[in-house]
């Protein structure tokens, strides 16, 4: 893999394959945490870290003990184990070592395990793998990366468009979380316009 | 068990007064992935179903064996075999659904409605309750997403379970089954679930605790709204 497919990769899982608003990916966060910028991002750099570290952990299982030993199909089962654990030992490790990082993320850490993005990450660039050989671990690596600025850079845009809401006048139905949905359909349309960009970048 | 009554109530809360989608907001992520067809999303909602009931009944089973604090992933690991199950069968029987739902079909896993009602429900009920309140749920989650499939589909591809529907076919808005095609039916549904229940309940709109993931970890939890 050169550093062009890399950076490839690395730009798609940000703007064409946006997890939260292509793939419909940790929309409970995205919904439930974009309210404020700062707990957005928060939470987002909590996912982005987690996703990367998951990656790192569930790719060499899968592919060194799950698919050696014929065990492929306990690949949900291992993965959300896996997840979970390292989820807690992270949450250990940082209250110990790192206090700082972890009065900014803690709060978010728990909630991550349940997040279907983290787990989605981990599955589909096993199934990118199975497709392509080329696209190894450090593609894994960077595509998990992706997927978490991805991630970051939809919660933080959408922040913003939730902060405008707050003041404008909607029709009684639709307060709350459906005028949210409406406005999340007018983001995702803005990120279906990157379609093709990519490609067209990085031949 | 109890009396027949509360048994049936059970049974249809799940449907309409508390629809997991649409009132109680869970389960989103895979509302939104699979109902760009109706047979997606009707498969969808089977294999949701089977899980919920089993892991359920499992939960409420084994709900005075599993320790207090480590329930949790106790839960994830029961829910991950049956996904596990439902997931081989699906393959063996249905490879044509299993390619459609695609990734989403492991992500059962983290669907926050089974783990949701494992925690509310399972964990506190008999097994007879317990197994009815998770066929409720998954036949509430099941008709939503069958609701938002038919409409995506119908808008955005013309046609209904695969049958081509006259003049809608020759030109459909393709834009209803793309992503934001999603959120908007999504939002334009619970809009009017609000609509509908307001008479009720003044909260509906608003993402209760109860919809958090993580619900049960939260400090802040007030009930209502999540204070974060």
């Amino acid at each position: 893999m050169s550093i062009t497919q890399l950076v490839g990769i690395f730009l798609a899982a940000i703007l064409t394959e946006n997890y939260v608003l292509c793939k419909f990916f940790g929309i409970c966060p995205f919904l439930g945490v974009s309210k404020k910028l700062d707990t957005a991002l928060g939470m987002s750099c909590a996912v982005t870290f987690v996703m990367v570290l998951s990656t790192a952990a569930t790719w060499p299982i899968y592919t060194y003990i799950l698919v050696p030993n014929e065990l492929e199909y306990l690949q949900t089962l291992v993965f959300i184990l896996v997840i979970a654990g390292l989820v807690q030992l992270v949450e250990i490790i940082l209250k110990k070592y790192i206090p700082t990082l972890y009065n900014a993320l803690g709060i978010y850490l728990p909630l991550i395990t349940t997040n279907c993005a983290v787990l989605g990450v981990t599955m589909l660039v096993l199934d990118k793998g199975a497709e392509n050989p080329n696209f190894g671990y450090i593609a894994s690596l960077v595509n998990a990366l992706g997927a978490g600025i991805g991630f970051l850079v939809a919660m933080v845009m959408f922040a913003g468009v939730r902060e405008r809401l707050e003041t404008a006048d909607i029709p009684e139905s639709l307060k709350g979380l459906p005028i949210t949905l409406v406005s999340a359909s007018l983001v995702a349309c803005s990120f279906l316009g990157f379609n093709g960009i990519v490609d067209k970048l990085l031949p | 068990m109890t009396e027949q009554k509360p048994l049936i109530k059970e049974f249809t809360k799940g449907i309409i007064k508390e629809n997991p989608v649409l009132c109680l907001v869970l389960g989103t992520c895979p509302t939104l992935a699979v109902t760009t067809g109706v047979s997606s999303a009707l498969g969808m909602g089977i294999a949701a179903t089977a899980v919920l009931v089993c892991s359920n009944s499992v939960i409420s089973l084994l709900r005075k064996l599993i320790p207090q604090k480590v329930r949790i992933p106790a839960y994830i690991t029961i829910i991950a075999s049956f996904v596990t199950i439902v997931q081989m069968l699906i393959k063996a029987y249905a490879p044509a659904l299993n390619d459609a739902l695609g990734v989403y079909l492991p992500l059962i896993v983290v669907n926050c409605i089974i783990l949701g009602r494992a925690e509310m429900f399972a964990s506190k009920n008999g097994i007879a309750a317990s197994a009815l309140d998770g066929l409720g749920m998954g036949i509430g989650f099941t008709a939503a997403l069958f609701i938002m499939g038919s409409i995506r589909e119908i808008l955005g591809a013309g046609s209904w379970l695969g049958l081509k529907i006259p003049f809608l076919c020759d030109d459909p808005i393709l834009i209803f089954i793309l992503p934001p095609g999603g959120f908007f039916v999504f939002g334009m549904l619970m809009a009017l679930a609000n609509k509908l229940n307001s008479k009720n309940t003044k909260d509906n709109t608003r993402i209760g605790c109860s919809a958090c993931p993580m619900n049960e970890k939260c400090s802040h939890q007030s009930g209502k709204e999540c204070q974060q």
